[in-house]
C-alpha cells in the first residue's frame, strides 16, 4: 500500500466536512482497502467512518426501512425487522461475498462504490430506494450512473437508505463462483406503483428492465416473463459469461423469481 | 499511530502506522503466527480472527479500524491450562487438515458459524463455509469436524 494518512470521524458532519476537504471516506474497507492493496487506489488521507453510531442501524418509518450506511450486511441478514418487512433485503444481503466479508462490509460502503456486479444496487432500483447524504435525498432511479459512478459529489457522504416496502420482492444471482459478485443478479419487486425489476451483473451498472416491467405488470408470471426477449447487445462479454448467456440468465432467473414470488403466494 | 484494543482477552497498546494491516501487526508486531497470510486478497480466509465474535479476514482490514475491538487469533482459542476448544478437538480427531496452513482460519470461522446457526446442517455449513479454501483435503472431513465441533459446542 502508499502511505496514506488516518482520522477518525466523530460524527457524520465531521466525516463529510473532511471529505468536503479531499480526504477519503473509509466504511467497511472490503473493496478499498483490496484496491489500496494492489496500488489501484491512492487516496492519501483515509477518513474512518467505523466509530460513528448514528450511521448504524435499522428502523421502520411509514411504509418504509431506513438502514444507516454502516450497517454490516450481516447485520440486515440478522435483522428481525429486515426479515420480516422486506425478507428479500435480508436474503440478499445474507449471500454477499462470504461471512467474514458480511461482517465488516456495509450498505453505504457498496452502494457508494457502485460495483457493476455489486447486489445492493440491484434492491436499491428495483425498491425505488432513497439515497440520503449528508447534504441531500437521491432517489435510486437518479442515483447510479454506471460502473463505479454515482451522483454522489466529491465529499457527500451516504448517511443512510430508505427501502420502501413491497407488496412482494425477490432476489436471484446467478454467482460467479471465484468473486462471488453476480454474474447476473434479477431483484424483481411488487409495489403498489406497479412491477420493478432491477439487474445488475449483466451491464456497464445496475439498470431496470422496462420490458420485464411492463410485462409483469400485465401479467405476474413466469410465463409473462418468458415471453419478453431479452436484447444483448449492451451486456458484458467476457471469460465467464458470454452477453447472449448472460441475457439469458436475466430472462430465467426473473422466470424463476416469479414463480417463486407467486408459489408463496398461492402457498 | 496508537491502537488499543483486546487481544485474546487482554488489553494491548500498541504502535502502528496507518498502512499496517490487522494481520500484520498480529504476526509481525505482536509475533502470533497462528494468523496465516494466504492469498493476500481477502480470498482465501487463512487470515480468519474473530472480531467481536464474528469472523473476519484480518489481511483486508487496517490494523486501526479495530480501536476498542475484541480479537480473537486461534492462540487464543485453546483453554488456559492448554485444553483444546472442542472445535480444535473436532478438527483433530477427524483428520479435517493436511499441510494445516488454512486450519487456523477454518477453525475460527468454524467457531463464529456454529455459535450464530448452532443448528446448521452440511448444506449450511459447506456455504457458510465459502470464504475459507483449503488446498488439501478436498472439504469432506472438514465438514465432518464442523458437525462434530457444533455437536460438542452445543453441548458444552
Amino acid at each position: 500500500m502508499h502511505a496514506f494518512t488516518y482520522e477518525r470521524a466523530s460524527s457524520g458532519a465531521d466525516a463529510a466536512a473532511r471529505a468536503a476537504a479531499g480526504a477519503k471516506l473509509l466504511a467497511g474497507g472490503q473493496t478499498l482497502l483490496a484496491s489500496m492493496k494492489q496500488r489501484l487506489s491512492d487516496p492519501g488521507r483515509l477518513v474512518d467512518l467505523g466509530g460513528i453510531g448514528e450511521l448504524v442501524g435499522i428502523r421502520r418509518t411509514g411504509a418504509a426501512l431506513v438502514i444507516g450506511a454502516m450497517t454490516t450486511h450481516l447485520a440486515v441478514t440478522d435483522s428481525a425487522l429486515v426479515q420480516s418487512a422486506i425478507p428479500a433485503l435480508a436474503d440478499l444481503a445474507a449471500h454477499i461475498g462470504d461471512r467474514q466479508v458480511r461482517a465488516m462490509g456495509t450498505l453505504g460502503g457498496s452502494v457508494a462504490n457502485n460495483d457493476p456486479a455489486a447486489c445492493y444496487p440491484s434492491a436499491l432500483l428495483a425498491l425505488g430506494a432513497t439515497v440520503q447524504t449528508s447534504g441531500r435525498q437521491i432517489a435510486a432511479d437518479d442515483f447510479f450512473l454506471g460502473m463505479f459512478a454515482t451522483a454522489l459529489f466529491e465529499g457527500e457522504l451516504i448517511t443512510a437508505v430508505s427501502f420502501p416496502i413491497p407488496k412482494r420482492a425477490l432476489y436471484l444471482k446467478f454467482k460467479q463462483p471465484a468473486s462471488r459478485f453476480a454474474l447476473v443478479g434479477v431483484f424483481v419487486a411488487e409495489l403498489d406503483a406497479g412491477v420493478r425489476v432491477a439487474v445488475t451483473g449483466a451491464g456497464n451498472g445496475v439498470f431496470r428492465h422496462t420490458a420485464l416491467e411492463a410485462a409483469l405488470d400485465r401479467e405476474f408470471s413466469a410465463g409473462s416473463a418468458a415471453a419478453v426477449p431479452i436484447a444483448s447487445a449492451e451486456l458484458n462479454s467476457d471469460i465467464h459469461a458470454s452477453a447472449a448467456y448472460r441475457a439469458n440468465l436475466i430472462s430465467v432467473l426473473t422466470q424463476r423469481a416469479v414463480a417463486q414470488l407467486v408459489a408463496q403466494a398461492a402457498g | 499511530m496508537q491502537l488499543q484494543f483486546t487481544l485474546n482477552g487482554k488489553a494491548r497498546r500498541i504502535d502502528v502506522t496507518p498502512n499496517t494491516l490487522l494481520v500484520q501487526a498480529l504476526r509481525e508486531q505482536l509475533e502470533l503466527t497462528g494468523t496465516h497470510v494466504g492469498c493476500d486478497t481477502a480470498q482465501c480466509g487463512a487470515c480468519t480472527v474473530l472480531r467481536n465474535g464474528h469472523a473476519i479476514k484480518s489481511c483486508n482490514t487496517l490494523a486501526l479500524q479495530h480501536e476498542g475491538a475484541e480479537i480473537t487469533t486461534i492462540e487464543g482459542l485453546a483453554g488456559a491450562d492448554g485444553s483444546l476448544h472442542p472445535m480444535q478437538s473436532a478438527f483433530k480427531e477427524c483428520h479435517a487438515l493436511q499441510c494445516g496452513f488454512c486450519t487456523p482460519g477454518m477453525v475460527l470461522s468454524a467457531v463464529d458459524l456454529c455459535r450464530q446457526r448452532p443448528h446448521a446442517s452440511e448444506a449450511e455449513i459447506r456455504e457458510q463455509l465459502e470464504g475459507n479454501l483449503c488446498r488439501c483435503t478436498g472439504y469432506h472431513n472438514i465438514v465432518l469436524a464442523v458437525q462434530q465441533g457444533q455437536r460438542a459446542m452445543l453441548a458444552g
